[in-house]
């Protein structure tokens, strides 16, 4: 088609800045795990970079109005990734960052599983796995039948490939033709049984998405320039001529704390009372590195 | 039970002999369950939508490929581009209502009462009954109204749907519940759960000055021997029933609750609560239906009375011919006045 365009990489101030806002996401992330002594520390800062990406980089929206009706739409559908998510709104400046603390506590607006119904910015009551795809389908088809530009972000993980309804709505997106629909997802290898192999095997995953009919790229999810470049392509490749996109992002449980990248992988962590000091010190050791280099 | 003792499998294996009337067959996937000469309505729910549809531009419809046998195809004819096919994906049907809702629009999303209730449960559950949205789930083949057997025999359905919050349950008598309850769904916050009666639908309440408002029960006759408190197509026989025991001297009263969630318990325990005989009628399974919503209503306001139920059993039940159907499982006019005049002894 000839509505699309050359891409042009990233700018370095660009990714300099989403690097930096994974950066206090993670921060974010491991002080809410701290509070709890336990939690989905790892998938958040696996998929740090992912939602820095999203809303430092892509996402439409108001801070002080979560429910702006020209928003685009970010859909957390894996429910337990709310600590990282939380860690997001928070960067965004819609959500305070003091309350972080009150994470998975009694009363709070931050449940353990996100829930549109106790948190400002939280579009969908995700936990039940594969039905972030399919409301994402409705959300993109409402709103271009009411002549919106707004975008819906759907994020997934690589477990969810494993329900049917994932790929039922990947048929139906496909079908109504929803360019302004991009699924993000997190391939950590890792479900709550085990490897993502072991448990059931879902590769080929980028000949699947192909097959059923998507704009399909494939990157290392921690590589924010990687990211970045594949949001730009989709929005130049897929968007134009109504193609929904998908970004299948190769992402390292407990990225940026090498304490907890080289522990034996579990989809809980359990992290002890004196390492989380240490977490936050190789997070910030890490990222002073590279900002260095 | 074992195999051999069930009726149809008894039939189907057993010689007939020569000499027998022509067995009924099992007609076409919905079978009009319309006695012969009465007044109906084409595709009330579809023509009703169109309508409601053109005073609120917000309602759209979607349905799993069943939009013709969902009465869904009259709405699709007349708004193409408000109406959205999503294949045979009910999961997908679902969440993408709850998608829509929450862009502002009013979905109406069809199917048959089978799929919704049993494949799509928790869809409905988390992304529309959760969050609260104007979801409007409509069901075809509610109860027994196929003879295809269990695969889309709905018995329990409403037993389903019951324990999720939030969702309004409506089991329509005829044509004119229905012209009535869509404009209300559509008005109405939360996610409703219509029991569709599609196709010639039968056109009975017109002649007892009724008109349909959401949660409400309406005594539509009085008598002074028995109640009837009955909702869907059983509130026609329900009519069709006090008027033959009228001949027989026994004075019925009906009362009809299209409204199964939140129940108008204080209009059926006033009727209840005489000593007259109670007995609920439902399109259902006895458990879990309007029994056991009546029986629970009754038993919390401490009233001590037998409630008599004619509903289907709690079993999977025969493939068949429609009319035969409901004639076993005692859904017919012949079949309650029986029990009933077994009751009153």
């Amino acid at each position: 088609m000839s509505t699309t365009q050359e891409n042009v990489a990233p700018t370095t101030e660009r990714v300099g800045s989403v690097s930096a806002a994974a950066y206090r996401i993670r921060h974010h992330a491991v002080n809410m795990g701290e509070v709890q002594g336990q939690g989905y520390v790892g998938q958040a800062l696996g998929a740090a970079d992912m939602l820095a990406a999203v809303y430092a980089d892509q996402l439409r929206f108001r801070a002080e109005d979560p429910e702006w009706e020209k928003r685009d739409r970010f859909l957390l559908s894996t429910g337990h990734y709310a600590i990282g998510h939380y860690a997001a709104l928070a960067e965004a400046g819609v959500v305070p960052v003091e309350e972080l603390e009150t994470y998975g506590s009694d009363d709070s607006r931050l449940p353990m599983s996100g829930m549109s119904t106790y948190t400002p910015g939280m579009e969908i009551s995700g936990g039940s796995l594969g039905h972030g795809l399919t409301i994402a389908v409705g959300m993109a088809l409402g709103l271009r039948y009411q002549g919106s530009d707004a975008r819906v972000y759907n994020f997934l993980s690589d477990g969810e490939l494993d329900e049917g309804s994932t790929w039922e709505a990947a048929m139906g997106a496909h079908h109504h033709q929803l360019g302004n629909l991009t699924a993000m997802v997190d391939i950590n290898a890792l479900q709550a049984d085990g490897k993502t192999d072991t448990v059931l095997r879902t590769e080929p995953v980028t000949e699947k998405w192909e097959a059923f009919g998507w704009y399909t790229q494939r990157v290392d999810g921690n590589d924010v320039a990687a990211l970045l470049a594949a949001f730009d392509n989709a929005a130049n490749q897929a968007a134009a001529v109504g193609r929904p996109s998908v970004i299948l992002c190769d992402t390292k449980v407990g990225r940026g704390v090498p304490l907890l990248e080289d522990r034996e992988k579990a989809h809980f962590m359990r992290i002890e009372e004196h390492e989380w000091q240490l977490c936050r010190e190789q997070l910030t050791a890490g990222f002073e590195g590279r900002a260095a280099r | 039970m074992s195999i051999a003792t069930t009726p149809a499998t008894a039939a189907a294996t057993t010689a007939a002999p020569k000499t027998a009337a022509p067995k009924l067959k099992t007609s076409a996937m919905i079978a009009s369950f319309a006695d012969p000469g009465q007044k109906t309505a084409s595709a009330p729910f579809g023509h009703a939508l169109v309508k409601a549809a053109r005073e609120n531009d917000k309602i759209v419809g979607l349905t799993a490929d069943l939009g013709k046998y969902t009465d869904m195809h009259v709405f699709a004819q007349a708004f193409p581009e408000r109406f959205f096919q999503m294949g045979m994906a009910e999961q997908l049907l679902f969440g993408a209502a709850a998608g829509l809702a929450e862009t502002g629009l009013v979905p109406f999303a069809s199917t048959y009462s089978v799929f919704a209730a049993r494949r799509a449960y928790d869809f409905l559950c988390l992304d529309s009954a959760e969050p609260n949205l104007n979801v409007n789930i409509v069901g075809g083949l509610p109860g027994l109204t196929t003879g295809y057997g269990p695969s889309h025999q709905a018995t329990e359905d409403m037993a389903i749907f019951r324990g999720m919050p939030n969702l309004t349950i409506v089991d329509p008598c005829d044509s004119i519940d229905i012209e009535q309850a869509v404009p209300q769904l559509a008005a109405s916050d939360g996610p409703t759960y219509l029991r569709l009666l599609r196709g010639n639908v039968p056109a009975v309440l017109d002649e007892y000055g009724y008109t349909f408002e959401l949660g409400k029960a309406k005594v539509l006759r009085g008598g002074n021997d028995v109640v009837f408190v009955s909702s869907g197509l059983m509130t026609m026989r329900a009519l069709q029933a006090a008027k033959a025991l009228a001949a027989q001297n026994v004075d019925v009263a009906v009362v009809h609750t299209p409204t199964i969630k939140p129940f108008d318990a204080a209009t059926v325990l006033a009727e209840i609560n005489t000593d007259r005989l109670a007995v609920t009628l439902e399109n259902h399974s006895v458990v879990g239906g309007l029994f056991e919503t009546v029986a629970s209503a009754v038993v919390t306001a401490g009233i001590a009375k037998q409630v008599v139920p004619v509903a289907l059993p709690d079993e999977f039940l025969d493939a068949g011919a429609l009319p035969t159907l409901h004639e076993r499982y005692g859904l017919t006019v012949q079949r309650i006045v029986a029990k009933v005049l077994a009751q009153l002894g």
